[in-house]
């Protein structure tokens, strides 16, 4: 889970704020934040994008066509549904999403 | 350490397994992973996310801090807590009370304790919600708690018709408090659903398994639970939640 890139798109500005300084907190992880996907698009063509978070007030035809956009560039791009708003379900979120994806990264024996 | 004890359809999650963080003003065990504390074993239950069972110290509290897409229920089980949040609610909340917000598509509140010289206990519990997006929204009501004395009292439902709060999901909630000895059942309300049982207070024994204060066992496949009060004025919260997260 070293040195990941996390960018995190929701529309709610305090919120994305909120998200992308906890983050940012953790020295391992990048976070990066966009409010519209015309701005997710664009930092993830610029950015290498390990995670990108989903967050709040995105309706579901621009998710679904994101996902699909994004995947097709970016096939081992992990996408992670964001709930709760905040720092307290980040960590397990992101963890658990890496580990399914990578299992060497938190088990090295594996 | 093996932290979880499952059954064919029980997992069993006693009180010392938790996570545990101690801040100082801030006392919190956590029954599923949360905030520095990440275990895989212990993410969730079917939609119940968190149960965090917190103690703040008089007059310190978490400052405006923003929520999303989560149905967040408190109860407080000692002391006073002050709650205020951006669409205007301010309110204090004991026991006997019960709180809901429904965080949707965004919100920012404040929880304190109101006392100067006690602490506040209380529940936090998090349910993902079956529909995201949502009006935020708030809501309390205050229970009879003599009507949860030798039986379950319904506090959380899907319907806003129904007794006690309502969230946005298909779960329901009941707290009890017994005289040793008694027996009780708890039938399941929708077919598919899982219990996780919370022992606040005394010993019990659920569907053959012992249980003391503060431990938690997940039941799923079952028609009903049967449970039996090992010690006096033993208190109990059951939260039915479906077990598939959407």
């Amino acid at each position: 889970m070293e040195n990941l890139t996390i960018l995190y798109l929701g529309m709610h500005p305090e919120i994305r704020e909120t998200v992308v300084r906890v983050i940012n907190g953790n020295g391992r992880w990048r976070g990066i934040g966009a409010g519209s996907t015309e701005e997710a698009m664009r930092l993830f063509l610029f950015e290498k994008v390990d995670v990108l978070l989903l967050g709040c007030g995105i309706d579901p035809e621009t998710e679904a066509r994101l996902r699909k956009d994004m995947l097709e560039l970016a096939p081992s791009l992990i996408i992670i549904q964001h709930y709760g708003g905040g720092s307290g379900l980040l960590l397990a979120e992101i963890s658990m999403a890496v580990e399914k994806h990578h299992p060497k990264t938190l088990n090295p024996s594996l | 350490m093996t932290t979880t004890n499952t059954t064919t359809n029980a997992i069993v999650h006693k009180a010392n397994t938790r996570g545990h963080a101690n801040h100082g003003w801030l006392e919190s065990y956590h029954t599923f992973s949360f905030a520095g504390y990440y275990n895989p074993e212990r993410v969730h239950f079917g939609v119940l996310r968190v149960l965090n069972d917190d103690r703040v110290d008089a007059a310190m509290g978490f400052g405006k801090h923003p929520h999303d897409n989560m149905e967040i229920i408190s109860i407080p089980l000692e002391g006073d807590l002050e709650h205020k949040d951006s669409m205007g609610n301010s309110t204090v909340i004991k026991n006997g009370d019960i709180q809901v917000m429904s965080a949707g598509t965004g919100i920012f509140h404040s929880e304190y304790n109101k006392n100067p010289d006690q602490p506040v206990k209380f529940l936090q519990i998090w349910v993902f919600p079956n529909k995201k997006n949502v009006q935020p929204r708030y809501d309390q009501v205050t229970l009879n708690v003599n009507d949860r004395h030798n039986k379950l009292q319904q506090v959380l439902s899907p319907n806003p018709e129904d007794e006690g709060v309502w969230i946005h999901q298909d779960a329901w909630f009941h707290m009890g408090r017994f005289d040793k000895g008694i027996d009780t059942t708890y039938a399941i309300k929708k077919a598919g659903n899982g219990v996780y049982a919370f022992i606040l207070k005394g010993d019990f024994t659920i569907n053959g398994h012992e249980l003391n204060q503060r431990d938690g066992i997940g039941i799923w496949d079952v028609d009903q639970l049967d449970i039996k009060a090992n010690s006096q004025d033993a208190e109990i919260l059951l939260m039915e939640v479906p077990m598939d997260v959407a």
